[in-house]
């Protein structure tokens, strides 16, 4: 396969030119199987324009018929109704619940978590727990929606707290939500985290600082934007999942004004929508495509956030 | 900040690291301060082990062999997964077809071919950072368009649902690839350049063949995810009656995520205890993988 110019050969005749270090023959196979791996590469963003397409086009059917305006701001949404509405804040508002639940438990939980393996842990213990954070952020989404159906919403919330609730809350969704979302916010803050360099820490101490605060105002503020960034991701995979509120949150769409009200967030919306058959190219098949696109739109946003001050943690480390 | 520091610290160990001049490490806030972390590691852990152990009191009663041999049924005690574990299977099969091959060439473009200097191929990476983190049914509506386009009927065929979780692990499987080519040391590019080899002979007997441990271990990792996802075959309708055996690539199936969601919705609470034994299944399966998957890491990860 050797394509140049063999050195001893040449260089021993007389009157031939100086050897080039260039291939002097082209090699095809070797241009043309990069071209294939440049085009598996260039087809990631041929996805993301599939994401795109597939969303925007049943989205603009969709729009032709319902305007952008009673989408956005219509507070009633009943697509199967005989006199439809397509109000999509009912399916933004239980969103907002239970992402916001999830949240209030998953911050300090996954933060705690991170400084603790961070900053506290001894290496043994450290060497344990990551790989079991790992494997539980693999839980699988149906079995916490079952957990918080089941055990959180049934047996704690209505059996032990005899709470004012029915079969569903967006309160036990959140819940349980937050801490499928704990996993991964503190194995992204911890990582921010390790990266501070030892010497900021040895200088902090040497001023007189004890661990606390070394943590508290040496530690946590350089590893801000890794730590920023690991709560948008989570306000993004919360704001994306699907199972536990398909299960646990309840199928009503309604206005939530309460923890223990249920409400239907926008994937569980797609989800339950999706159950019934509904025809290629039908005002209900284009819905699910119009609430998917805000879905995206929304998640896209805070992913952009998020990449943007993991950069700025690897910039300076 | 770190002029403060250059050469003092390099005979300090964090693990000795101690404040003596004001508020020790004993005084009343440092210890609440570490109180609260334990807390916060306790409550996290506890809740995922209650979630472990309801399931299994839930479902050990059902966890028998009609769970593995039985198909569904509308009596609760002679259900079973069959159907829905070979589902499963099919499935992530052709997953693992449909993606490991193309996740691994467009990282070793990203990782060992592109210039990145040039915009495209910065654009190409933040691209897979955010398809990432797009939720998981966007791919199940993106499949579903791109049947409709292709005027496909049956929504319902292994090659839909694999190519729904195909395009979920991509990003996790170029991510974990990169990860594992930039591993390899470049003196062995290197020495394999000087001796003659093309790049491309280098990838493919030096770069690739030292970083396989890494993307097995990335594959598994993103197939066992797959496995539990049931979000965007809910939205291709696998969510359905299957009373045979999966058998093609366009055949009908449901999957074990789906079959548990479809019992978990039922009102007796017989369902709900098979609904907890499927899932006590589910997570042996998801955690053999896992350990295999850290099984490889620890045994063959070279450390150069």
């Amino acid at each position: 396969m050797s394509t140049l110019t063999p050195v001893g050969g040449s260089a021993l005749l007389p009157g031939r030119p100086a050897v080039s270090l260039r291939s002097n023959r082209p090699r095809h196979g070797e241009t043309f199987v990069r071209f294939l791996l440049r085009v598996a590469a260039i087809l990631t963003i041929v996805i993301t324009g599939g994401i795109l397409i597939a969303l925007l086009v049943p989205s603009i059917e969709f729009f032709r018929t319902v305007s952008v305006f009673d989408f956005l701001f219509g507070d009633r949404w009943a697509p199967r109704f005989a006199d439809a509405s397509f109000g999509v804040l009912p399916l933004v508002t239980a969103t907002a619940w239970t992402s916001g639940i999830a949240l209030l438990v998953a911050i300090p939980l996954g933060l705690g978590a991170a400084v603790f393996l961070s900053e506290y842990a001894k290496p043994g213990l450290r060497k344990v727990l990551k790989p079991v954070l790992e494997i539980l952020a693999g839980i699988p989404t149906v079995v916490f929606g079952l957990f918080a159906l089941q055990f959180v919403q049934a047996t704690v919330f209505r059996g032990l707290f005899d709470l004012d609730t029915g079969a569903f809350s967006v309160l036990a969704a959140g819940l349980v939500m937050g801490v499928m979302i704990v996993p991964t916010i503190a194995s992204i803050s911890e990582d921010a985290m390790s990266a501070v360099p030892l010497s900021m820490r040895q200088g902090s101490a040497a001023l007189g600082a004890n661990r606390m605060q070394t943590t508290v105002r040496v530690v946590f503020p350089a590893a801000l934007s890794g730590i920023i960034a690991a709560i948008v991701l989570g306000v993004s995979r919360a704001v994306g999942e699907t199972m536990i509120v398909a299960i646990a949150a309840g199928g009503q769409a309604r206005i939530v004004t309460g923890p223990l009200e249920q409400g239907q967030t926008m994937t569980g919306f797609i989800a339950n929508a999706a159950l019934g058959d509904s025809r290629v190219g039908s005002l209900e098949y284009d819905t699910l495509f119009a609430v998917g696109l805000l879905l995206f739109l929304v998640t896209l946003l805070f992913n952009f956030i998020s990449i943007r001050f993991v950069r700025r943690f690897r910039e300076i480390y | 900040m770190t002029f403060l520091t250059t050469g003092l610290g390099a005979h300090i160990r964090s693990a000795s690291i101690h404040g003596k001049v004001r508020g020790g490490e004993h005084s009343a806030r440092s210890v609440l301060f570490l109180i609260a972390l334990w807390l916060c590691l306790f409550v996290a852990f506890g809740v995922l082990l209650t979630l472990i152990i309801t399931t299994l009191i839930d479902g050990f009663s059902r966890l028998d062999s009609r769970l593995v041999t039985e198909y569904p049924a509308s009596a609760p005690e002679r259900a079973g997964l069959r159907p829905a574990i070979l589902g499963s299977i099919w499935v992530i099969g052709a997953t693992a077809l449909l993606t490991i091959p193309l996740g691994v060439a467009a990282a070793v473009h990203l990782e060992e071919f592109a210039d990145r200097k040039k915009w495209f191929n910065r654009a190409i990476e933040l691209n897979v950072q955010n398809l990432a983190a797009v939720p998981s049914i966007v791919y199940g509506l993106l499949a579903l368009g791109f049947l409709a386009l292709l005027g496909v009927q049956n929504k319902n065929i292994v090659i839909g649902g694999a190519l729904a979780l195909g395009l979920l692990v991509l990003p996790v499987i170029i991510i974990s690839t990169r990860e594992a080519l930039r591993g390899v040391p470049l003196e062995i590019r290197q020495g394999s350049l000087a001796l003659g080899a093309t790049p491309l002979q280098t990838v493919w007997r030096q770069t690739l063949p030292a970083s396989v441990p890494g993307i097995a271990t990335g594959a598994i990792l993103g197939l066992s995810r797959a496995l539990g996802e049931a979000a965007p075959l809910l939205v291709l309708g696998a969510l359905v009656f299957v009373s045979f055996d999966p058998n093609g690539l366009l055949s009908g199936y449901t999957t074990m995520p789906i079959q548990i969601f479809n019992w978990t919705s039922r009102p007796q609470a017989e369902f709900h205890e098979l609904a907890s034994a499927g899932s006590i299944l589910l997570l042996l399966i998801l955690l053999a993988m896992n350990g295999l998957a850290i099984f490889i890491r620890n045994r063959y990860q070279q450390r150069w």
